[in-house]
């Protein structure tokens, strides 16, 4: 057939260039997955407790990036400032992007989802009321900040911090991943070895006895919500540094990436979300070598299809009311 | 606790005047539904007769209702078609959505599927066709016809209907939600990719109507008169609601409502939920796919990127706005959906956030949707009553 044969021009898919480079995708794709992780966390937890997916989500990661653009454009940031002025606009860009994504995230809470909680509503309302709020929230700096990319000082220029054979680290990858580390492992003592962890864990194990119990299941939501925030805030200031843009409709692709990485880890389950997200990473940036990123997305969904298909609970499948105490 | 028993009390209050509405809404359905048979069918069918000569608007004191009537507004009869082909999505999301009560978010996917199969079959200008004429030596006119292309996107629709569903329809609600995401948008990037048959991202041109490749020579189905393509979505349209209506009342779609109801129950009782649910996946990817024919042969032309997820929530949000389960409803909310971004283009830059507002407005305040299927608000009325203790 001609047509299949024109198709076929260039090479379809190229082993060489990963399996000679193995580790080097491997690096770039856990840094990418890293920030997958972050914002996963986000979902899992929200889900773990409310059996609700949030997809306005995403536009809690999106404010977050606006609000670290917003400070550093504030400080009167510039391209590869000294290190002095870096750590003041990381820890600013840090701080900001966080208050204002957590704040978003309870903001969402409080205005729509109580109200649905004390109807009782099933999840489909709540998904598409999490829908229309995700379309104002995107909408609205849409029309405040324009729709094309915002570009962003580059406040930590990318340099090669070491090399292990032929495979380099950079300063930005580093740090994407051990900051996802750390606030992984925070968070899962949080949840774990804390009061307010406990009541968490109650709430997600059985909404009404830890109510009868005395948790004050208002309060454990909203602590959940302002988590998830607080992480996508994080999440979005590590977006700055390594693509160095931004855009009102941002959140969307990552947020849809973030969800697939909290399912295939097992949503519902805090280390299933990092697994879940550095996997994701991984398997896009292999599939993005193999096929000159043609199928990268297709990739994501296919590996989270064949997943589901053989463990209908994710990989690690476990729900945040069974964590371990 | 005081100010939160004060709080709730004044919600309360708030919320009268809306009950008030509510009621008011409730009675107009409820004399309607009193009304003796004939005179039902007297004023379904005066409706009928509305929707037909709507293209042709002319009332004054309605015209302000025409798109057209503002500046830069929409051919009239080309957002009446579009409202139809949207009518006709929402129906069969419907069927998954509001009979089956399973949550698909990637219903684009047999959209685009439905007008790819007319694209690449019926247009001379797509690989598949050009292909098919130098392998059996026929003209460089000749082309699958439109007629013919119907069944084979009917084919092409379900068979991917049972293909998504045969695997993830096991899996539970939410993650149903996500894997039909996924395939939404496998779909598209499937389209775009694969240049050697679909044209890739450039997409096809020429594609078929009623009357053949489009031309000049058109006089019915021609490329600037949509009135034709409107009557022609709409008949359509009613004939599907006809036979939907029909499932519905069927055993099939009692199956439906039981396994929506309590799937373990409905399974006890000897519905086999697998069954019912491949069934309704593929009779609404069926609708879908013939949703996207008449679009991809109005159009004439289709890119991949027509076929995005937002399209996919769009039609969720349909559905959902205009009271799952209720047919009426769902058409009401694919035509205000359809229409009203249309209507007030003026505000281009603001609607699609007050289209957000809306989605939100309306779930908390009007959850069961515009006009509620009546089984599915005493549903929602239920849950309400058994709200647990400390929320």
């Amino acid at each position: 057939m001609p047509p299949a044969a024109s198709g076929a021009k260039g090479v379809l898919v190229n082993f060489e260039e990963l399996f000679g480079h193995l580790g080097q995708h491997t690096v770039d794709g856990l840094a990418k997955g890293a920030i997958y992780a972050l914002v996963a966390l986000g979902y899992t937890l929200v889900y773990g407790v409310l059996k609700l997916i949030n997809f306005a989500h995403s536009e809690v990661f999106m404010v977050g990036t606006f609000a670290v653009l917003g400070t550093w454009t504030t400080l009167g940031a510039t391209n590869n400032p000294p290190l002095g002025m870096m750590l003041l606009f990381l820890v600013a860009g840090l701080v900001a992007g966080a208050l204002a994504s957590g704040a978003t995230a309870v903001a969402v809470e409080r205005i729509a989802y109580k109200r649905l909680r004390e109807m009782n509503a099933p999840p489909l309302i709540f998904l598409i009321t999490a829908i229309g709020l995700s379309l104002v929230l995107s909408e609205a700096f849409g029309i405040w900040q324009g729709r094309l990319v915002v570009g962003m000082p580059v406040i930590l220029p990318q340099k090669v911090l070491f090399s292990i054979g032929d495979t380099a680290v950079t300063n930005t990858q580093l740090l994407t991943l051990i900051a996802a580390l750390v606030m992984m492992f925070a968070l899962d003592q949080f949840i774990n070895h804390t009061r307010y962890g406990r009541g968490v864990r109650a709430v997600a194990q059985n909404p009404d006895t830890a109510a009868l119990m005395g948790v004050n299941k208002d309060r454990v939501i909203m602590l959940i919500f302002l988590l998830g925030g607080l992480l996508a805030g994080a999440a979005a200031l590590l977006y700055a540094i390594r693509y160095g843009n931004t855009r009102f409709n941002v959140g969307f692709l990552l947020g849809l990436k973030a969800f697939t990485a909290a399912v295939l880890g097992g949503i519902g389950n805090l280390r299933g979300a990092l697994l879940g997200g550095l996997l994701l990473g991984v398997v896009e940036v292999y599939a993005a070598t193999l096929t000159q990123s043609n199928w990268e997305d297709v990739a994501a969904f296919i590996v989270l299809v064949v997943v589901l298909l053989f463990r209908p609970t994710g990989l690690l499948g476990e729900s945040l009311g069974r964590a371990r105490a | 606790m005081t100010t939160e028993e004060k709080a709730r009390t004044g919600q309360e209050t708030g919320r009268r005047p809306l009950e008030g509405i509510r009621n008011a809404f409730g009675g107009i359905g409820a004399r309607f539904a009193a009304l003796p048979r004939w005179q039902r069918m007297i004023a379904f069918l005066a409706f009928v007769a509305f929707l037909y000569y709507l293209p042709l608007l002319g009332i004054p004191g309605l015209i302000w209702l025409r798109t057209d009537s503002i500046p830069n507004g929409n051919n009239w009869a080309g957002v009446l078609f579009t409202c139809a082909v949207y009518v006709l999505i929402a129906i069969g999301l419907n069927v998954v959505i509001g009979l089956a009560g399973l949550l698909d978010l990637g219903y684009v996917g047999f959209f685009a599927i439905g007008a790819y199969s007319v694209a690449v079959f019926g247009s001379r200008q797509s690989p598949v066709v050009k292909a098919l004429q130098e392998r059996f030596d026929l003209s460089q006119d000749w082309a699958v016809a439109w007629a013919v292309c119907i069944p084979i996107a009917l084919a092409l629709t379900m068979i991917s209907g049972v293909v998504l569903g045969w695997p993830t329809l096991r899996l539970r609600g939410d993650y149903l939600a996500i894997v039909t995401l996924g395939f939404g948008e496998i779909i598209r990037i499937v389209v775009r990719n694969s240049t050697s048959w679909s044209g890739g991202p450039p997409g096809i041109a020429a594609i078929p109507g009623p009357q053949g490749a489009p031309s000049a020579d058109n006089d019915i189905f021609g490329l600037i008169d949509a009135k034709p393509w409107y009557w022609l979505a709409l008949s359509v349209v009613l004939l599907m609601v006809f036979l939907v209506r029909r499932l519905e009342n069927s055993r099939v779609g009692r199956a439906w409502l039981a396994i929506r109801e309590d799937e373990d129950a409905a399974a006890v009782m000897g519905v086999y939920p697998f069954k019912f649910k491949l069934w309704a996946f593929a009779i609404g990817a069926a609708l879908g796919g013939l949703s996207g024919l008449l679009f991809a042969s109005r159009q004439g032309f289709i890119e991949p990127n027509q076929f995005n997820a937002q399209l996919s929530i769009l039609f969720v949000a349909m559905v959902v706005v205009g009271g799952s389960g209720n047919m009426a409803g769902v058409a009401l909310g694919a035509f205000l959906l359809g229409y009203l971004p249309e209507r007030f283009r003026d505000f281009a830059e603001w609607r699609f956030l007050v289209f957000g507002l809306a989605l939100v407005l309306v779930m908390l305040l009007r959850p069961q949707g515009l006009i509620p299927s009546r089984r599915r608000a005493r549903e929602l009325k239920d849950r309400q009553e058994e709200v647990p203790a400390g929320v």
